[in-house]
């Protein structure tokens, strides 16, 4: 198991090293000169050789290379020439409220996706239908157009909840539920398949013959049975609801790195853009990393192989 | 991008050799997980829905006599009446009109991104499932590589490199939906390579261009419009996300997440600009799903 779980880091690791590397070649594959490319729109005397002397562009390819690789294992994504600040710093001051945010939204997601299959798999022909009904329309409904009509019928016409900002716990709650439905959707749909298989199984007969309730048979014994092939979603889980915050802050105008991100990519702020997509990668493969080695661990069929 | 993207682990993973091996593949999860009976009076709207859809693509002026460009500043947001069924938006422009016209954009700019997917998926796909260690580990690493970034969050940075417009979104979302596709391209190669007339054709003596191109390739390719028609939904749903933030066309443009973008600004006093897009995109993506989802049935267990 050791040996699979060590694989299984260093693969990560060299999938974080490609994803460098790939921006990298990005980088330079375009067409143009880096200085151009970095200073965006911008037009100001000594901003290009400025440019030129931070990311060293008058040495040869290979010790740029391993400058930017060196730079970003220290944490340093370089000077946003926009904002003329560190992007670490730019980005450093608007991740909390993303973090926030996805957080919260996957928690939701979870909880509406488990209590969803808990209610729903394996009952009778309509809770079915209405369940896999809601599902589709959840996964098939856009993040921004969800938060749209939360936003019509929270906000403007019930006024329960503020329509933009960031102040409060009751600014929160609509834009972690625009991010949670449309996740919960799919994973309700593979964790109520998984556990429909899993009601199936001789183990669960033998529990039901000794009298344990229905209620306690699916929180007990069928869920941690169906959460396993959910696991392998997390990965999925994760780079979604970055994604997806970045879009809800857009809706309900949240501060936060989707907010600075998009501004950047408006103004062709490619370090900003470059250190945030380079983050979100770095999560995402630490995250499904962590996943799939707990994986292992909680299955111990898994572990034989 | 996505936006949002389905599970795409599942038809993947239910197509991995090592996870099932051929003859016993499992029925495939993403298709099993909309209950049946949904899909037979559910299946008919869809494809009489997406007739309707090509056809308001193909002739929108068929369908309304209102110019979705030009409004009379007189007639700003009103209501939902007869004469203008979803109402007007702020500049007086029809929004029934408006949605209408905007199908072909979705559409187009879905089916573009779906392409550029496809065409690198399918080789990629192919070179990864042959048995080749080396390309297999090496097209592998490509996919994780390109998954490990959040697909809007790698679209961003491809409009940040080529500037916004359609056809840089139709490219942003086509490269981030690169590795799905080759992934279960990669899974099919493999059981087409495993299965039995593969070994027979080998056992006859053909060569290995010949059994390439007669037998695997086409038996490949059959999966195509099956993988198709489930993802053009996310596609569409995908760029619909990156319009809505401004990166995709530009107003006038009527396209749908143009549309809800600017719908934002009225919200208060107007509901209307801000339901009808909306539900269009929601409708087209059920109704992708569902055909898709049916289709994949069919095919179930056959695709070897």
């Amino acid at each position: 198991m050791w040996s699979r779980i060590i694989s299984r880091l260093l693969t990560s690791l060299v999938v974080a090293w490609a994803s460098v590397t790939a921006a990298f070649l990005a980088l330079h594959a375009l067409p143009g000169r880096i200085q151009d490319i970095l200073a965006g729109d911008l037009e100001y005397p000594g901003l290009r050789e400025a440019i030129a002397a931070e990311w060293g562009l008058d040495r040869s390819l290979p010790a740029q290379y391993l400058d930017f690789l060196l730079r970003i294992l220290q944490g340093d994504f370089g000077t946003s020439y926009v904002l003329r600040q560190p992007v670490t710093e730019v980005v450093g001051s608007q991740l909390m409220p993303t973090v926030q945010l996805a957080l919260l939204g996957g928690l939701l997601a979870i909880v509406i996706a488990v209590a969803l299959a808990l209610l729903t798999a394996g009952r009778g022909r309509i809770s079915r239908q209405i369940a896999s009904f809601l599902e589709l329309v959840f996964a098939s409904t856009p993040v921004f157009w969800l938060g749209i009509l939360l936003l019509m019928a929270f906000s403007f016409t019930l006024r329960w909840f503020p329509v933009s900002g960031a102040s409060g716990w009751k600014s929160i709650v609509l834009p972690s539920l625009t991010l949670a439905l449309p996740t919960a959707g799919l994973l309700a749909q593979v964790l109520r398949e998984a556990m429909e298989k899993t009601l199936d199984q001789p183990f669960v007969t033998t529990v039901r013959s000794r009298g344990v309730g229905e209620l306690v048979i699916r929180a007990r014994h069928v869920l941690r049975h169906a959460l396993l092939p959910a696991v392998t979603l997390g990965g999925w889980l994760i780079g979604g609801l970055l994604g997806g915050a970045v879009i809800t802050e857009k809706v309900f105008g949240r501060p936060g790195l989707g907010t600075v991100t998009l501004g950047a990519v408006l103004t062709h702020d490619v370090p900003v853009v470059l250190a945030v997509v380079l983050l979100a990668a770095f999560i995402h493969v630490a995250a499904s990393t962590v996943l799939d080695i707990l994986y292992l661990l909680i299955d111990p069929r898994l572990r034989a192989q | 991008m996505n936006v949002q993207t389905r599970p795409l682990a599942d038809l993947s993973i239910a197509l991995d050799p090592q996870v099932n091996p051929p003859g016993a593949v499992e029925p495939v999860t993403t298709a099993a997980v909309i209950a049946p009976r949904l899909l037979s009076p559910g299946l008919a709207i869809s494809l009489a829905f997406l007739f309707v859809l090509l056809l308001t693509a193909a002739f929108p002026r068929a369908f309304t006599q209102f110019d979705p460009l030009i409004g009379d500043y007189a007639l700003g947001l009103k209501p939902p009446s007869w004469e203008h069924l979803f109402g007007t938006d702020r500049l007086g422009r029809d929004v029934f009109a408006r949605t209408i016209h905007g199908t072909r954009y979705s559409l187009l700019i879905g089916l573009g991104g779906m392409a550029i997917s496809l065409a690198f998926g399918i080789v990629l796909g192919i070179l990864a499932g042959q048995r080749n260690r080396f390309l297999d580990e090496g097209t592998s690493r490509v996919f994780d590589v390109l998954s490990s970034f959040p697909g809007v969050l790698l679209a961003m940075l491809v409009v940040t490199f080529l500037g916004q417009g359609m056809l840089n979104i139709a490219i942003a979302v086509g490269i981030a939906g690169i590795p799905k596709f080759g992934r279960v391209i990669r899974a099919q190669t493999q059981l087409v390579r495993d299965a039995d007339y593969v070994t027979h054709a080998v056992v006859y003596g053909l060569g290995r261009w010949q059994i390439f191109f007669r037998h695997v390739l086409p038996n490949v390719l059959v999966a195509v419009p099956v993988i198709a028609t489930v993802y053009i939904g996310n596609t569409i749903l995908a760029v619909s996300g990156l319009s809505f933030l401004g990166l995709g066309p530009q107003p006038p443009t009527p396209e749908w997440g143009v549309m809800l973008a600017e719908s934002r600004d009225v919200l208060r006093v107007a509901w209307w600009p801000g339901v009808f897009p909306g539900l269009a995109i929601t409708l087209t993506v059920i109704a992708f799903t569902l055909v898709g989802n049916a289709i994949q049935k069919r095919f179930e267990g056959r695709l070897a």
